[in-house]
């Protein structure tokens, strides 16, 4: 008798099913790619910030031998509004509103030739005054950017609770407005001991994907059009292409190909895309358009920046009151993600710990500056940095020790929050007790305080932060799941074809493993297929820490329904009840005593080739239990929800500035391991990023104008600089979580800022409120701090 | 038009010819005439390393030199690492190490770590992070990449005389 004992996949070190691949250079990213008749396109862009278009002259670009296209908005009086808030076209051709805006764009026979076309390009300005600061652009009487009528346009549609901002609005340059409040703030004001208020500054930084951006657009005789895409959202895009090209969705085919890099930066739609299918309708040509570096630190979008007001109160023993919070939101020249950002801000202000009465507001202000997009952590790094800097300062302030004021915080699993958020599982109290033990954070707090005033160079700190973040999706759209199809073939190979897209975090691999953990098969035995949606069905999209979980769900429905056709049938051949029947290692076996009873192949080669003639396909969509929020953004928006928390340990040069990150202890409540190589790798992937934006990265916007587009002058993280990681899972077996899985794409990045600054100042004293930490910045504030030390 | 010259070297291992415009980088040589696209661009100006190449021995930025200074050189892409004792090593390692994302700083890392262990056979780990300290990933936060590089020096892919 054969015996096969039960394996499992879950939790080991599974290497990704794209490595083999992407190691050895033969993946072919979309400027990998090339079609026959392709043309190339490139983008001229504006040079003033803010000015009327008198006149654009392309005479002289057309007439450039290997020239086939030269477009304006004057050639396109068909194109729509794009993006989140509508309010651009594609090709600009009465105003432009910054440097980046798209003024015409040229198809030719190579890239040389289309810069060349470019360079010929006359267009005559009309200056208008620039509007750089977003506080000056709420001033009465300041010039107007969006003065426009823009054609009639259906409101996006996971916009509904928000207020985006109408005509009226935008006369006043504002652009969207949030509002939320929960209890009431003057009771816990009044009952609170202590209140502290501060302003916190949080900078512009972006995406820097190793691939640039970039498409490929094709008509077919019938005038179907294909895109070869980056994005993010193909399904969703399919839709917003043909509102904005005025085409039927139905003929709009979006092929992925693999994705050098997300981060968040493809989740909306970008002038250069449409414009990219203007030229290919205009020359009858496939056409390529790829951005340079510079161009894509110009032209892409960036992080959100947020100048943040927070008043919390806590009484003496360390209860928190209340929370007010208030930002402004330098909304740039067009409405993107970035200016939805307090979604998720106002769930940390007044989530993230127990806080009974909370107000929130932000004003998104248009500027002539840069656009933001949605970025890994969506505005959660921004309102972490300023709420965990708070717990700090309360607990000092209460002579309560910052860890301890922290539990006595913390969530509990089973609570619903007045926000409407109900945390199944929750291991925030865990997080906290994991991370702050492992690093030793009470004895290392300790001995820095006391060692704050002596006369030594170097000191050394550490610094507590935690995060709450959606880890089962997020309902922000009508529907929030994800479709699967699955398919055997007659040697039990399975093909897993899923709407969810693959941009390096691994979810091909994880969707593989949980359907080998169903079907008893061995991982090479799975192909995923996610990349057309032609083939693939329905996803919302890669964004919100929400494949594993939403795609994962899906994935695992799809194989339960083969697998239940597979037994029902062994039954039948065996005689034997369906209940004592198991798949393992492509074998049908008894489940208790694990005999083999049946190669799996010739099962279904039988179920085949028999008269009935059946084939096992099998198809499912899951939409997890989650809610919109109504329009006081209440609601269980996630199926459920991941929690970490993060010790940064720094060492300050009190000379220079320089901080040093020594060591990241991260506790993360992620549900359950799935693939313990994957999630390693997102957590070390998320905390370096974390520590980008805490302490090297600035994209230098001065007047409109970015100073520093490239590698050279924006500093990322190089594999030296790297601290030390001492990773934690604590896994709270999420009830409705694929195998007991959260979310934890975005968690990882999200409280590296804050506890870094909790970090300086329990080395130093002195508490800073801008990002980033570099040594300019923390040499001045120490300077500052001990200016203002002499003078009292 | 541009001035074009006909030039002669050895990729990865093939005697070549190709006719290339005289302000054309190496990069755009291997991409657009070669038609390998294994050698990545990203930035163009040498500080991403995501285009690294082994040129006469010296790991090089491809978009840093320009394709008439080919001539009489000897190139190795990440193409050419295939066959490559160090090189199959290399690309396991990246694979089962988890030192793979979105994949697209790999090739010029992995070229970048053949360079390096052909210079230094038992690199300590502050060694392969400074080795690759020109070849910037978004996504793994280099630490299985380091892991990767140690790996494969300690299955025995040393460079030098074999």
């Amino acid at each position: 008798m054969k015996v096969i004992e039960k394996e499992s996949l879950i939790g080991k070190r599974i290497a990704k099913l794209d490595a083999p691949e992407k190691a050895s250079g033969k993946t072919r990213y979309v400027h990998d790619l090339d079609l026959s008749g392709q043309l190339y396109a490139r983008i001229l862009r504006s040079t003033r910030v803010h000015a009327r278009i008198k006149r654009i002259d392309v005479s002289r670009a057309r007439a450039l031998p290997g020239v086939h296209a030269v477009l304006t908005a004057a050639d396109v009086p068909y194109q729509r509004p794009l993006g989140i808030g509508k309010d651009q076209l594609p090709l600009k051709g009465d105003k432009v509103r910054s440097r980046r805006d798209e003024i015409a764009a040229v198809a030719a026979e190579s890239e040389a030739v289309a810069n060349a076309a470019l360079a010929l390009i006359d267009v005559e300005y009309e200056d208008l005054p620039p509007l750089t600061d977003p506080a000056e652009a709420l001033m009465p009487g300041a010039p107007v950017i969006h003065d426009e009528k823009m054609p009639p346009q259906a409101p996006h549609e996971s916009l509904k609770p928000g207020e985006p901002g109408d005509a009226e609005a935008h006369r006043h340059n504002v652009a969207m407005t949030f509002d939320y409040a929960q209890g009431d703030v003057a009771v816990g004001e009044a009952e609170s001991d202590v209140i502290v208020d501060d302003w916190f500054r949080l900078h512009y930084v972006t995406h820097c994907c190793m691939g640039v951006s970039g498409v490929i657009a094709e008509f077919d005789p019938s005038g179907n059009l294909t895109l070869y895409s980056n994005t993010q959202v193909p399904f969703l895009h399919k839709r917003e292409f043909a509102e904005i090209l005025g085409m039927d969705p139905g003929r709009i085919r979006i092929i992925q190909p693999p994705i050098g890099g997300g981060f968040g930066s493809k989740l909306d739609i970008y002038p250069f895309e449409p414009i990219c299918v203007f030229l290919a309708k205009a020359t009858d040509r496939p056409v390529k358009l790829v951005f340079s570096r510079e161009e894509e630190f110009v032209a892409s979008p960036t992080r959100q920046p947020v100048l943040l007001r927070l008043r919390s109160g806590a009484k003496k023993d360390g209860t928190l009151t209340f929370r007010v919070c208030e930002t402004l939101h330098d909304n740039g020249a067009y409405t993107s993600w970035g200016a939805t950002t307090p979604f998720v801000m106002m769930q940390t202000i007044s989530s993230l710990y127990r806080v009974p009465h909370c107000k929130y507001h932000t004003t998104a202000v248009y500027t002539n500056n840069p656009y933001a997009g949605s970025f890994r952590g969506y505005g959660n790094l921004q309102a972490t940095f300023a709420v965990e800097q708070q717990m700090d300062k309360l607990a000092e302030a209460l002579g309560i020790d910052p860890l301890d004021m922290r539990l006595k915080n913390a969530q509990d699993p089973g609570e619903t929050t007045p926000q409407g958020m109900h945390f199944k599982t929750c291991g925030l109290k865990d997080c906290l007790t994991q991370a702050t033990a492992a690093s030793h954070w009470r004895e290392k707090h300790r001995a820095a305080i006391a060692a704050q005033k002596a006369p030594t160079r170097y000191k050394r700190g550490v610094g507590v932060a935690s995060m709450l973040h959606v880890g089962g999706g997020a309902k922000i759209y009508p529907s929030d799941g994800c479709g699967t199809i699955l398919k055997i073939d007659d040697f039990a190979h399975v093909t897993l074809i899923t709407g969810a897209s693959e941009i390096g975090q691994g979810s091909e691999t994880v969707l593989a493993q949980l359907v080998c953990e169903e079907l008893g098969i061995p991982l090479d035995a799975v192909t995923v297929v996610n990349n057309d949606t032609d083939i693939t069905p329905w996803d919302v999209g890669v964004h919100a820490s929400r494949t594993t979980f939403i795609g994962g769900n899906s994935a695992i429905g799809a194989a339960r329904k083969a697998k239940a056709k597979i037994l029902a049938a062994a039954a039948k051949v065996t005689g034997l009840p369906e209940a004592g029947l198991e798949l393992r290692a492509g074998h049908i076996v008894r489940t208790e005593s694990g005999e083999a009873l049946m190669n799996l192949a010739k099962l279904l080669r039988s179920l085949h080739f028999s008269d009935k003639a059946d084939l096992v396909m099998t198809t499912h969509y899951y939409e997890p239990p989650s809610h919109h929020q109504d329009k006081a953004f209440k609601g269980d928006v996630s199926a459920a929800y991941a929690w970490a928390t993060q010790v940064v340990e720094v060492e300050v040069d009190t000379e220079t500035g320089v901080v040093r990150l020594v060591k990241v202890t991260g506790a993360h409540d992620v549900g359950r391991v799935l693939n313990r190589l994957g999630i390693e790798g997102q957590i070390e992937g998320g905390i370096v990023m974390g520590q980008g934006y805490a302490m090297t990265e600035e994209l230098i916007v001065q007047d409109g104008i970015v100073r520093n587009p490239g590698f050279r002058d924006y500093k990322l993280v190089t594999a030296p600089e790297i601290p030390e990681m001492d990773i934690h899972f604590i896994e709270t077996m999420d009830g409705e979580g694929p195998q007991g899985a959260k979310g934890v794409g975005e968690a990882p990045a999200i409280c590296v800022a804050a506890a870094t600054a909790n970090a300086i100042c329990n080395a130093t004293g002195v508490r800073i409120y801008e990002l980033p930490f570099t040594p300019e910045n923390v040499y001045r504030a120490l300077v500052a701090a001990r200016a203002e030390k002499a003078a009292e | 038009m541009s001035l074009k010259r006909e030039i002669g070297f050895v990729l990865n291992g093939i005697r070549t010819r190709a006719t290339v415009p005289v302000e054309m980088s190496t990069l755009a040589m291997l991409r657009e005439i070669v038609g390998l696209t294994g050698t990545k661009y990203a930035c163009g100006e040498g500080e991403c390393g995501a285009c690294t190449i082994i040129v006469d021995g010296l790991s090089t930025c491809a978009c840093l030199m320009f394709a008439v200074d080919c001539e009489e050189r000897t190139l190795t892409t990440i193409e050419g690492l295939v066959r490559d004792p160090v090189g199959e090593k290399l690309e396991q390692a990246f694979v089962d190490c988890g030192a793979v994302q979105c994949g697209f700083c790999t090739p010029g890392m992995v070229v970048q770590a053949k360079h390096l262990l052909e210079t230094h056979p038992h690199p300590t780990r502050a060694e392969i992070e400074r080795g690759i300290e020109g070849n910037l990933c978004r996504c793994t936060g280099y630490v299985k990449i380091i892991d990767a590089i140690e790996k494969a020096s300690r299955n025995g892919a040393q460079g030098g005389p074999r």
